[in-house]
């Protein structure tokens, strides 16, 4: 006998555990780890102003009014107008998006990345890991900013360079850690099966090692955005990254911001908070997602 | 007044005269009304450094500012003359030029010595002027060209120096009051040509003491120096300070008494709140200006619809209003510094595309033209010099202007040193540049605008005869209303009929100073006035 059950019906019953299970293991790591769920939080509502940047933007963040050059913060104007008469609120909302697209390009691509020279190289072994572990470490020996600020002079400037720009320190870094963890995978029983069953290089990469790197791929990550979001703001206060008239945090911090910073602190205090809270609300997720995911931490 | 030197200038005015016109040196300026004081040191921050001692070769007021004290040129411009325009002599005690404006004779000050005890005397001028005119092989020589009038010269007596010409010149007095073309000891050439790079030795004002690189450079004053009762000041010292905010700091905490480049708008403000009357601001339009060059080999640039309508978007009344206030520019001008003899007056330049007084029928007829050349929305990259003041909110304003027209620009900045080779390459759209001069005269200024071939530093790349036949008119024009009128035809052409070229605003230059010092008259230019033999301290 046929049950007639509604498409509905069906698709609520089998959505319903995965949804509940997230949100019992978001209701779970929040009782856990509540510096981890602030850090998300902010980042959640970092990637809502980006998104909605639009709709919650007062003004046109390009729109000059130079009669209205350098005014405190006011009802028209809540966090004031920077030297072109640019409303300060609707750039910070903008650049939040230079910051998050910039940030999440660089992280992923660069962690990414990462993560396949070092299961490469740990898999591979002898001279193929020797020689690439030596690469990584003349990159190593670079220390972050210097490298992105030699790639962006190559490159030039722009937010796609940039990305690049900050993407290349963190592959080395990326892949040092992963391959730590690779080298042990690689060992494992079920790897020696696979190649004893004649699976491919390929195979045994994507299929049997890169799922069990995946935890430290993701805390490398976290880490990372943070860190990208403040190089990327570094980078444009130097003037080598994404070019006016483009809202960008760090590039509120340079020019005007710096000769009124007396006269008209508003110009490098609000964007200056905002980098310090985007990268706050990364560093404490990342940590968090770190001792969650450390089986040696869960324990403790 | 000023109408009248700028007549006495031109050659076709001292041709009214009827006998040969003796130009007559005026007794040594002094600015203001006080008696001047003997004694004190004057420091000023210098924000680069020489990069040798040889002001033939070089080309920064790094090199001017400390060294122009310890030399004399033959002739200067008058240090009293706000627009920076008038020569006088220096070496020279008067001069003679011939009919045909073809002979220029120069008597020479006797009692001269350089600081070694040894005469100067005509030999060394011509010696001097020999090395920047006909500069040997693998002699720099930077403004050479600036005096490819000059056929010959010659020192007929130790007193007398002659400079022949190829074609009478209006800008001949001029050329020869280069705050650049020190006069160094022939003797001493003739054994090292290249001995003035590491070493200095004029006959100026000030002897030189040490010179600690990175740190400071040290003059005395010269107590054998030839213009009597001159120089008031004990010595001087310059202090090499790069960054703007330490050489703020340093006029603030009182360790220095001015700097001769210029602050910016903010500086000034601040120094002024919190000093009030022990500070003095002098303020000058800039013989500087950033210009848009767009090049005529990239399409749609080639078509001088667009070309306009670029120009005629930028609305420099507001600009200089507003950017005037966070930056370095201020005055709106053509082809020549405001206020100058030969400058168009501010009723006349409202007459060419981009300067009139009405921005919306203005922008109106930018987007025709955008739209009848098919250049609607046009997008492009507008590539930038790397040096922040002032290019750095010229570009912003510029770019947001171009907006208000439908245009979408992005700014691509290029590092200071890589970017004159993205120029020359032509590998722009639409790029900064800038035009300065030492002094404020047309043969200088608007050579920048002929055709590329005859100025491979005009980076738009054009060729335009009639500009190139328009200036070679006016440098020859013998008479000032004559020069003017191609003058004008020449702006009309490069700013409005072509527009090749856009100007944005002016420089405008701001010293705050200690109000200590005195005798020292702000100029449009920041090579001149660095003599020192005419400042003094007050207290």
């Amino acid at each position: 006998m046929a049950i007639n059950v509604p498409a509905e019906t069906i698709a609520e019953v089998s959505l319903a555990p995965a949804r509940r299970a997230w949100i019992a293991a978001a209701i779970k790591f929040t009782r856990q780890r509540p510096i981890g769920a602030l850090g998300a939080a902010i980042i959640l509502v970092m990637a809502a102003v980006a998104s909605l940047a639009g709709v919650l933007a007062p003004y046109d963040p390009l729109a000059t009014d130079y009669g209205g050059m350098l005014a405190p913060p006011s009802a028209t104007h809540w966090l004031g107008t920077d030297a072109f008469g640019r409303d300060v609120l609707s750039r910070i909302v903008y650049g939040s998006r230079t910051a998050l697209l910039v940030g999440f390009g660089a992280s992923v691509l660069g962690a990414t990345l990462g993560v396949f020279v070092g299961v490469a190289s740990a898999y591979f072994g002898g001279r193929v890991d020797l020689l690439v572990q030596r690469v990584m470490d003349i990159f190593l020996s670079f220390p972050l900013i210097v490298l992105a600020l030699a790639v962006v002079v190559i490159l030039g400037t722009g937010v796609l360079n940039v990305t690049l720009a900050i993407m290349v320190p963190m592959i080395p870094r990326c892949a040092l850690v992963v391959r730590s963890s690779a080298l042990a995978i690689r060992e494992m029983p079920y790897v020696e099966a696979a190649r004893a069953a004649g699976f491919g290089h390929a195979r045994i990469i994507f299929r049997h090692m890169l799922p069990n790197v995946m935890a430290p791929y993701l805390i490398m990550l976290t880490a990372f955005l943070g860190q990208a979001i403040l190089l990327e703001a570094s980078l444009s206060f130097l003037g080598l990254g994404v070019q006016e008239p483009t809202a960008a945090w760090g590039l509120m911090l340079r020019g005007a911001a710096v000769e009124f910073a007396e006269a008209a602190p508003w110009m490098a205090l609000f964007p200056g908070l905002a980098i310090s809270l985007g990268v706050f609300g990364f560093s404490l997720f990342g940590d968090s997602l770190r001792d969650a995911l450390d089986p040696k931490l869960r324990t403790l | 007044m000023a109408y009248l030197l700028s007549r006495l200038r031109g050659v076709g005015a001292l041709a009214f005269l009827p006998v040969l016109i003796v130009g007559v040196v005026l007794p040594s300026p002094v600015m203001g009304q006080d008696k001047p004081r003997y004694g004190g040191e004057l420091i000023f921050p210098v924000p680069s450094e020489p990069p040798s001692y040889d002001g033939h070769r070089e080309e920064t007021f790094g090199l001017i500012h400390p060294i122009a004290p310890f030399y004399n040129t033959l002739l200067r411009v008058d240090p009293r003359d706000p627009s920076g325009t008038k020569p006088i002599g220096d070496l020279a005690e008067s001069w003679t030029v011939a009919r045909d404006g073809l002979t220029y004779t120069f008597k020479l000050h006797k009692g001269v010595k350089f600081h070694d005890g040894s005469e100067m005397t005509s030999k060394d001028v011509k010696a001097s002027y020999d090395k920047i005119i006909f500069p040997p092989p693998g002699v720099g020589s930077s403004r050479k060209g600036q005096y490819e009038v000059v056929e010959a010269l010659e020192a007929p007596d130790p007193s007398t120096v002659r400079f022949h010409l190829k074609w009478p010149t209006a800008s001949f007095l001029a050329s020869l009051a280069s705050p650049w073309n020190f006069i160094y000891k022939a003797d001493i050439l003739v054994k090292d040509i290249h001995w003035y790079e590491t070493h200095v030795m004029g006959t100026g004002p000030f002897t030189f003491v040490e010179h600690v690189k990175g740190s400071h450079l040290v003059g005395k004053k010269n107590p054998t120096y030839w213009d009597k009762g001159k120089p008031y000041l004990d010595g001087f010292r310059a202090i090499f300070i790069s960054s703007s905010s330490a050489q703020v700091a340093a006029i603030r905490g009182e360790r220095a008494h001015i700097q001769f480049r210029g602050f910016g708008p903010a500086d000034r403000n601040s120094l002024k709140a919190s000093l009030g009357d022990k500070i003095t601001v002098q303020e000058s339009p800039w013989d500087c200006i950033l210009l848009g060059a767009i090049n005529h080999n990239k399409k749609p640039f080639d078509d001088k619809r667009v070309r306009r309508a670029l120009t005629l978007a930028l609305d420099r009344y507001e600009g200089s209003k507003a950017l005037s206030k966070i930056a370095i520019v201020k005055e709106v001008a053509g082809v020549q510094v405001p206020g100058t003899p030969y400058a168009t007056p501010p009723e006349e330049l409202a007459k060419l595309a981009g300067y009139g007084k009405d921005i919306n029928a203005a922008r109106d007829e930018a987007r025709y033209l955008l739209k009848e050349a098919g250049a609607e929305k046009l997008s492009f990259t507008f590539k930038n010099r790397g040096i922040p003041m002032p290019y750095e909110p010229l570009a912003i304003w510029m770019i947001d202007q171009w907006r208000r027209v439908g245009l979408n620009v992005k700014q691509e900045v290029i590092e200071a040193a890589a970017y004159y080779s993205v120029l020359r390459k032509g590998d722009f759209e639409v790029a900064m540049d800038f035009q300065c001069g030492y002094i404020v005269e047309p043969d200088l200024d608007i050579y920048k605008f002929i055709s590329t071939d005859k100025n491979p530093a005009n980076y738009g790349a054009y060729t335009d005869r009639v500009l190139d036949d328009l200036y070679v008119k006016q440098s020859r024009a013998t008479d000032y209303e004559e020069r003017k009128k191609y003058i004008r035809q020449f702006e009309k052409r490069v700013l409005d009929a072509e527009a090749h070229y856009l100007m944005t605003l002016q420089w405008h230059r701001i010293i705050p100073h200690s109000s200590k010092v005195k005798g020292w008259q702000i100029t449009p230019s920041h090579y001149l006035n660095n003599q020192l033999d005419a400042v003094w301290l007050s207290e």
